[in-house]
């Protein structure tokens, strides 16, 4: 969300700001004597690419039309992010289902952005086949990712289909023979002149595939563990995000990094705090809902997915005993909290500390390649990309997180590789988990 | 190992007019203006590497007999390694896997830093070196985990690690990317985000592979042994074929291959793959899964031979049986199983070649290194094997391994004590119902 605060302060400090801005273009013309970007010099004549005219419909820009520039770019972005806020509410109502379709959609724009930007930078519109291989691939990734999620999550349909319990057994080799053709086409594609950019283009469609597809199926994982863990991260870094700019916008005195000209340490520590403090909030008000915290399953006999279960430890209020400063603060000797809220903390420090590393590194990306916005499909706001680049390292952490601290191997999916040992592993297996068991004294070995 | 074709050819060289053609092009201002900006070529590495007293043997040869006999030389030398190295044992081949996954990353990394110039930025070659160790410490952490289970399980430091492996080497990578923005300076910011792809792809396909390939070998080492040795048959079969009797072009890429060469090398890598698969099939030293026994914290491949490893006969087709006279076969199931590995060494596996040939002229150079003499670097040897490796690793994955039992047993153990209960009880049930245990009325379980 870099680009908030470069077009919110535009008008603001005008003069600074463009001249600033036309100062890296002409240190970008400068170094037309050699130095050592020596990429930027062919790309001159192409300055930017070129971003499509204003999408602002046409209804808000009659609403607006007596308001100042500066302003009317404000209520603009102000009403934007209401309008994504509220969109964000109604997914959430309409359930799982509908919040695995938003995800794919946004996967897919995300790479259609960033695939756009690499044929722009490297005018590789004339090469033969480079689109059709790059969605090709993309459906290839795809195709292995949610199969796998399918074999796990949707086990006992799968089972059931013979067709699709084939495709579950022979996944793996599916998918790297559909991998293999689009690499031997790759490799057939190779023109004489072009190798060059042919190589470049494949090396940036799979770090895209790797950045955007792997992500978005981890945070498809996520949401299966429980719809708490998908929108409590997204809110924090939102949170952080608007936290950072207020504190920065009212406070802001001392530059963060240089990256980002924008960012002041005021805002960064502000956000820091209030983004923690509202994480908390957060997640009180969401761990009392079981639509929210149990993990999604699907029913085979519905045929749909359903939230039903005894919230885990986790979600079930506990009291716990303040530190004697805190006590003599508040008169309180415990305070009843959800354990929830207390993983919410370390999801919160890490949306504010990271993920505006996530901001920068996009940042720095869009300056790499003189481009302003990813693309211009949120008006006021720039493409799909710029709203989500510090969402993707949350989504890796959450799902790490998770891992290492919250959740076990999934039962079900162990019982699943029991059953295909060998029938005398399973015997060697059932008899170590006996002793296990009868050593904990769980089981009474009777005489 | 298309070079071996190209230098092989000697004088009259219709690949330096290939080259020359693209320098022309340069002038010539083609679609690839990237290349404009770069040198036309990137500077060939330091001088021949050839050691002298192989160069006072061949003085008085033909220059084209000199080239084949000094790669003949090696060629005999690199075999003669490998077989040492399968003698040595499992161990002493994962050593040497890694070796060579780090030899070919710096290779890699060493081209990236020649074409964009790159010396001269901060902290580029630790980053890049420092996302190799991460990646790497990620998936050794995975293997580790997996086959050493009990010694895991004894010693307290190493089960911390295993249980928050990943957030350990997700905080690394982490810290690593967190260097990677920091580190980001105003003119550079294109050729370092460059340098970050270029690391992040090698990785993808030189770490991950490299990966593949040590699994594979836990196996049994036959798994990693006939997979190599088909890819290494196929590159000189195709090469002796193609030399002998080559007449029509296979692909532009690689001018030098035939579609001879091509099909020879197919039939020849068959016969091959199906010979060595039964000599080696015999011996359980090869056969057997590399199981690391804790109690003499040793690595031993002792076990019943699995199914595929034991003859069976197998009834010829008629149209076999009337050439042959022989009504059944005594063969292996594993030979058939080579027969899909020879089959996709040889079709695919050059197409891994011609990748790197591709990526080759795309960055006008004629080796990855000069670490082999006669050969160019360790990449221009391996570049057909890591497509195979993956292959391999898919194939075992799909139609021969089911799930590790000492991973599930892992698993097993980590869960919660209730649900511990209810696998034991529904274990129990189903056992009961196949025969294996006695039922419930006789044992007082």
């Amino acid at each position: 969300m870099t680009e908030l605060r470069h077009r919110g302060t535009t008008e603001n400090d005008l003069l600074y700001q463009q001249s600033e801005d036309k100062g890296s273009e002409n240190e970008g013309k400068a170094e037309k004597d050699g130095v050592s970007d020596s990429e930027t010099k062919p790309d001159t004549g192409l300055l930017e690419v070129p971003v499509p005219a204003d999408d602002t419909p046409e209804v808000l820009n009659k609403a607006l039309s007596g308001l100042s520039s500066r302003w009317k770019n404000w209520w603009v972005r102000g009403i934007l992010t209401l309008a994504m806020i509220s969109f964000f509410f109604i997914i959430i109502y309409l359930g799982p289902m509908v919040l695995m379709l938003i995800v794919l959609c946004v996967q897919i724009k995300c790479f259609q952005e960033i695939i756009h930007i690499g044929y722009s930078v490297y005018h590789s519109y004339h090469l033969p086949w480079f689109r059709t291989l790059s969605w090709y691939f993309l459906l290839c990734v795809n195709y292995f990712f949610y199969g796998e999620t399918v074999t796990d999550y949707f086990f006992n349909l799968v089972q059931r289909e013979e067709p699709l319990r084939i495709l579950s057994k022979y996944h793996r080799l599916i998918s790297f023979a559909l991998y293999l053709t689009g690499f031997c086409m790759f490799v057939l594609s190779l023109l004489k002149k072009h190798y060059r950019l042919q190589f470049y283009m494949f090396g940036w469609t799979h770090v895209t595939l790797l950045i955007v597809v792997t992500q978005s199926h981890l945070i498809i994982h996520n949401l299966f563990e429980g719809m708490i863990w998908f929108i409590v991260p997204i809110s924090c870094v939102i949170c952080n995000d608007i936290m950072a700019y207020m504190f920065g916008f009212f406070f802001g005195r001392t530059p963060l990094i240089k990256l980002s000209p924008k960012k002041t340490w005021e805002g960064f520590i502000g956000g820091f705090f209030s983004t923690v403090v509202f994480g908390i909030l957060l997640s009180y008000v969401m761990a009392g809902y079981s639509f929210f915290v149990c993990p999604v399953e699907f029913n085979s006999d519905h045929n749909s997915f359903e939230v039903d279960c005894v919230p885990s430890d986790l979600f079930q209020l506990q009291d716990y005993a303040l530190p004697a400063s805190l006590e003599s603060f508040t008169g309180r000797p415990t305070v009843r909290l959800y354990p929830f809220q207390i993983h919410s903390i370390s999801l919160s420090a890490f949306a504010s500390l990271m993920g505006p590393f996530g901001g920068f590194f996009a940042s720095g990306f869009k300056r790499a390649f003189k481009i302003k916005d990813f693309a211009n499909t949120i008006p006021g706001h720039g493409g799909i990309m710029d709203r989500f680049d510090c969402q993707y390292l949350m989504a890796t952490f959450v799902n790490v997180y998770i891992a290492s601290f919250i959740r076990g191997p999934n039962p079900a999916k162990v019982v699943q590789q029991l059953l295909a040992l060998r029938l005398d592993q399973q015997l060697n297996i059932f008899n170590s988990l006996k002793s296990h068991l009868t050593e904990r004294g769980l089981l009474v070995e009777a005489a | 190992m298309t070079e071996l074709r190209k230098r092989g050819g000697g004088g009259g060289d219709p690949d330096k007019e290939t080259d020359g053609e693209d320098r022309l092009g340069l002038a010539g201002g083609d679609g690839d203006s990237e290349s404009k900006a770069d040198t036309p070529s990137v500077p060939p590495s330091t001088a021949d590497h050839t050691p002298q007293f192989l160069k006072e043997a061949v003085e008085g040869l033909n220059p084209r007999w000199k080239n084949c006999c000094i790669r003949g030389v090696l060629s005999m030398a690199m075999i003669s390694g490998f077989f040492m190295m399968i003698y040595l044992g499992p161990v002493m081949l994962i050593l040497v896997v890694m070796t060579i996954q780090i030899k070919c990353f710096q290779e890699i990394i060493e081209i990236g830093y020649r074409v964009y110039h790159s010396y001269e930025l901060p902290w580029f070659r630790t980053l890049s070196w420092y996302f190799l160790i991460c990646v790497n410490y990620f998936f050794y952490g995975e293997t580790l985990a997996e086959y050493f289970g009990a010694l895991v399980q004894r010693e307290e430091p190493l089960q911390f690690l295993v249980r928050y492996h990943r957030f350990i080497s997700f905080a690394l990578y982490l810290a690593g990317f967190c260097m990677f923005v920091l580190s980001l300076v105003k003119k550079h910011y294109r050729l370092q985000f460059y340098m970050f792809a270029w690391t992040h792809v090698t990785l993808l396909i030189v770490v991950t592979q490299s990966h593949l390939v040590i699994q594979n070998l836990f196996e049994g080492m036959i798994w990693f042994l006939v997979p190599v040795s088909i890819v290494i048959c196929n590159d000189i079969m195709a090469y002796l074929f193609g030399f002998f009797f080559g007449r029509t072009p296979l692909i532009k890429l690689s001018p030098k291959k035939t579609w001879e060469g091509f099909i020879g090398g197919f039939f020849g890598t068959l016969v091959f793959g199906f010979i060595l698969a039964y000599l080696l099939a015999q011996f359980r030293y090869f056969v057997c899964p590399a199981e690391y026994n804790s109690e003499t914290n040793r690595f031993t491949a002792e076990c019943e031979p699995s199914d595929i490893f034991v003859m069976h006969e197998y009834t010829l087709p008629f149209a076999v049986q009337s050439i042959l006279r022989w009504k059944t076969v005594n063969l292996y199931p594993f030979q058939i199983h080579s027969v899909a590995l020879s089959t996709f060494g040889s079709l695919i596996g050059p197409f891994g070649g011609f990748f790197a040939s591709g990526f080759k002229r795309a960055f006008k150079i004629k080796d990855f290194a000069d670490t082999i003499p006669g050969h160019g670097g360790i990449m221009d040897r391996f570049d057909c094997q890591y497509l195979m490796a993956t292959f391999t690793h898919v194939y075992i994955a799909s139609f021969i391994r089911g799930p590790n039992p000492s991973k599930v047993l892992q698993q097993l153990l980590v869960l919660q004590p209730e649900q511990q209960l209810t696998i034991f009880y529904t274990m129990r049930d189903r056992l009961r119902d196949r025969g294996i245990l006695p039922p419930a009325a006789t044992d007082a379980l």
